[in-house]
């Protein structure tokens, strides 16, 4: 299984979320995440899909789907440099006692505390999914009693833009 | 830019509507008024464009469909809320597989309603995203205009298909001014119609160094109206050639180098032509399980060509070796100057085999010994009475397959049938779509009793509407290709196939009571006489029901998941393939 990254640019329009999560679960084909946001232009949204899929031909097949939407104006796949992040807000069991101990674990992971209680604190960070995942592991043992995670973003490196032309632009023949 | 706001006429959402469907060249719209489309049916009322009348929506659907194969422009129909849009929905799906130009338009719920379940309220638009090219709902009246240039277009360019507009009632009342905009404005929509000069270059060169080489010919090639371009590649080429179901008669079955009809019940000279080639020029067409029976063992030793204005079918379910994106027309054009300057390879071995192959195994029938008659004699002799310029429509089915096989598919554009969706219903209201777009042709329908009982009721509106098809049931009383299942994989257990049509309905009598002709033939020396006698009417539609042969199956059968290679000609008969001088 190889996973990709899709940087899809949409027409800020209602319905154009559906119409894409309804392509993938009827066309079968995985996302391990999606996210959609404002862009620079009013007009348009940023979806990151990340897919995993076995062969290359189906990523092909989802790039070519995709496409066919009239809302779709344009899809890259990222390059394995990019820059990719995701959020995670997460409330861990906690006292005066351990509370100091939690804040720097936290701190190594360049995350903060958010919120803090009598029983709880709340603390969030950033960073790539190894990280988040190294952090939820350390901080695991205090007691997670709740956790919350965005889908991932992701830019590419450099001063290239999706709105240029590039090699790695999906919209090619066949 | 477009007309400035001060001088535009301020009109209702319903005239903007109409004036839009005026504007855009509309003459002929299918449909049935209800509440929320209602404000659109005054001004349709004074309108150029002809609104007829249909029993059912579904009737509208197909009707519009069939407008658009006989004609080649966008078919429209006209729906209200709720249910009336649903009806669309079989329709819809229906143009969407077989990629027919199609226009819905279907009125909704006033906006504010939107979301509370209010009265014939249907989120038509999420129900017909996974089966339109594309569809909008329209909740502000200055925005019709656009929504409506935008269908057509999408509707009409790159790879057809359905798109639906559905508009809330509001903002069928309101009133905008109508700026009819001179921008299309889809800038995520950029079809691929021009091929890459290179991809037709490697394609030239590939199809010069096969020995075996197959024009497998879809749809897409009647789409794009590429028939005189075909001609002329194979004329030039003298490359053997393959119609799919959706492309029959887009090249004349009675040229020497068409093979017929591949496929699950493909001749055999089609099917062999595929499974020995070395080089198959896929063009306008889509690989379909239909036609490749089990993927892996499809066209083994074949290289593939895939034209396809649509570049997300290519690769989709066989790899294509070379790709090309484009319009099939173009791309018959530029590979036929590019194989202008190389050598093609020696091919009358090739030539000579499949030939063996078309004569040796050609699509034949067995008269039944009980005396009742034969669906394919019928369907023969209407056929040959009618000609090859008549406008056929069928139904799905058994009578399906036999009118692909024994219909004079000598032009282009005469042929409409549901393909991929394999609508039973379809014929009836398509028929009646195809003489309201083509008034001047004559027009038959091969439709199965079963079939037939599922939209008949589109016959009231062609006899009310001058509108005068002929449609042939063929009747064996049963649903006779599931029933053919059920004799060959079900041990003969007919379990809920037999439709005992033979007694009810009364076929003719069911006919006259819609306003049309009813005649009937049970014998063989009936048939031409019905059938002359329909040709001679022309002021009223015409049912003729032909009783015939229950048992009568369709031969030859590529048995569903197994592969093209156990072709059988009949029960438990295949061919024999020569390899010799292949």
């Amino acid at each position: 299984m190889n996973t990709h990254t899709l940087s899809v640019l949409v027409a800020n329009r209602p319905g154009v979320l559906a119409r894409i999560a309804g392509l993938f679960s009827r066309r079968g084909f995985n996302i391990e995440s999606l996210t959609v946001g404002p862009t620079e232009r009013d007009d348009l949204s940023r979806m990151t899909v990340v897919v995993t899929v076995d062969d290359d031909l189906v990523l092909e097949q989802i790039v070519k789907q995709l496409n066919k939407l009239i809302e779709v104006h344009k899809i890259l796949e990222l390059e394995q440099s990019a820059v990719r992040r995701e959020l995670v807000l997460v409330k861990v069991r906690s006292d005066v006692s351990n509370r100091s101990q939690i804040v720097d674990t936290v701190n190594l992971f360049r995350g903060k505390a958010v919120d803090v209680g009598h029983e709880s604190i709340t603390v969030e960070a950033t960073g790539s999914r190894e990280k988040l995942d190294a952090l939820l592991e350390m901080l695991a043992p205090f007691g997670i009693i709740e956790l919350v995670q965005s889908g991932q973003v992701a830019l590419g490196r450099g001063s290239k833009t999706i709105n240029d032309r590039g090699r790695n632009e999906r919209r090619a023949q066949g | 830019m477009a007309q400035s706001t001060s001088t535009a006429t301020t009109m209702t959402g319903a005239q903007l509507l109409v004036a839009s469907l005026e504007q855009v060249g509309v003459d002929v719209v299918f449909g049935i008024p209800g509440g929320a489309i209602l404000p659109a049916y005054d001004p349709l009322y004074d309108s150029r464009v002809r609104h007829i009348l249909v029993r059912h929506e579904q009737g509208a659907g197909h009707a519009a469909e069939g407008y658009a194969v006989a004609t080649g422009r966008v078919g429209v129909c006209i729906a209200t809320s709720g249910p009336g849009a649903t009806n669309l929905v079989t329709p819809l799906g229906d143009a969407y597989m077989d990629s027919v130009p199609m226009v819905a338009i279907t009125g909704q719920v006033n906006s504010a309603f939107i979301g509370t379940d209010a009265f014939q309220e249907a989120d038509i638009r999420g129900i017909t995203m996974p089966i339109t090219k594309h569809n909008f709902l329209v909740t502000h009246t200055e925005d019709i205009p656009l929504a409506i240039k935008q269908a057509f277009h999408i509707a009409s360019t790159g790879r057809p298909g359905p798109v639906l507009v559905d508009i809330a009632k509001d903002a069928l009342v309101n009133s905008a001014p109508f700026i009819w905009p001179d921008d299309v404005g889809l800038p995520g929509y950029r079809p691929n119609v021009h091929p890459h000069i290179k991809q037709i270059r490697e394609a030239a060169k590939l199809i010069a160094d096969s020995s075996r080489p197959v024009l497998y010919i879809g749809g897409g090639v009647v789409k794009a109206r590429a028939w005189d371009e075909l001609a002329s590649f194979v004329e030039y080429t003298g490359i053997p050639v393959v119609t799919t179901l959706m492309a029959r008669g887009v090249f004349p079955d009675s040229d020497e180098l068409n093979m017929g009809m591949p496929g699950m019940h493909g001749t055999v000279a089609a099917v062999g032509a595929l499974q020995k080639s070395d080089l198959l020029i896929a063009i306008g067409t889509r690989f379909d399980d239909r036609v490749t029976g089990r993927l892996e063992s499809f066209a083994p030793e074949a290289k593939v060509i895939h034209a396809d204005i649509d570049p997300a079918e290519i690769s989709k379910n066989r790899r294509a070796d070379l790709p090309v994106v484009g319009d099939a027309k173009e791309v018959l054009v530029e590979l036929l100057e590019a194989m202008k300057r190389v050598e093609m390879n020696d091919i009358t071995a090739w030539h000579a085999y499949l030939v063996m192959l078309k004569r040796r195994y050609p699509t034949g029938y067995d008269e039944p010994d009980d005396g009742t008659l034969s669906p394919q004699y019928v369907i023969k002799r209407i056929g040959e009475i009618a000609g090859p310029d008549t406008i056929f429509a069928a139904g799905v089915g058994q009578h399906q397959m036999w009118s692909a096989h024994f219909l004079p598919h000598e032009r282009p554009g005469k042929w409409l049938n549901s393909g991929g969706a394999g609508t039973m219903g379809y014929c009836v209201p398509a028929a009646m779509g195809a003489k309201v777009g083509a008034p001047d042709q004559v027009v038959w329908g091969i439709d199965g009793d079963g079939c037939f009982q599922m939209t008949n009721q589109e016959l009231v509106t062609c006899a009310l509407n001058d509108i005068p098809i002929k449609i042939a049931i063929i009747n064996n009383g049963v649903l006779g290709m599931v029933r053919q299942w059920q004799t060959l994989f079900y041990g003969e257990r007919y379990s809920n196939t037999d439709l005992h049509s033979s007694r009810i309905p009364d076929f003719p009598k069911l006919a006259e009571a819609m306003g049309c002709v009813g005649l009937r033939a049970e014998t063989m020396d009936e048939v031409d006489d019905v059938i002359n006698q329909a040709m001679a009417i022309n002021d009223r539609p015409v049912v003729v029901e032909f009783v015939v042969h229950k048992d009568a199956m369709v031969w030859p059968m590529v048995a569903a998941g197994t592969s093209n290679n156990d072709i059988k000609i009949a029960r438990d008969m295949a061919p024999a393939w020569e390899e010799e001088d292949l």
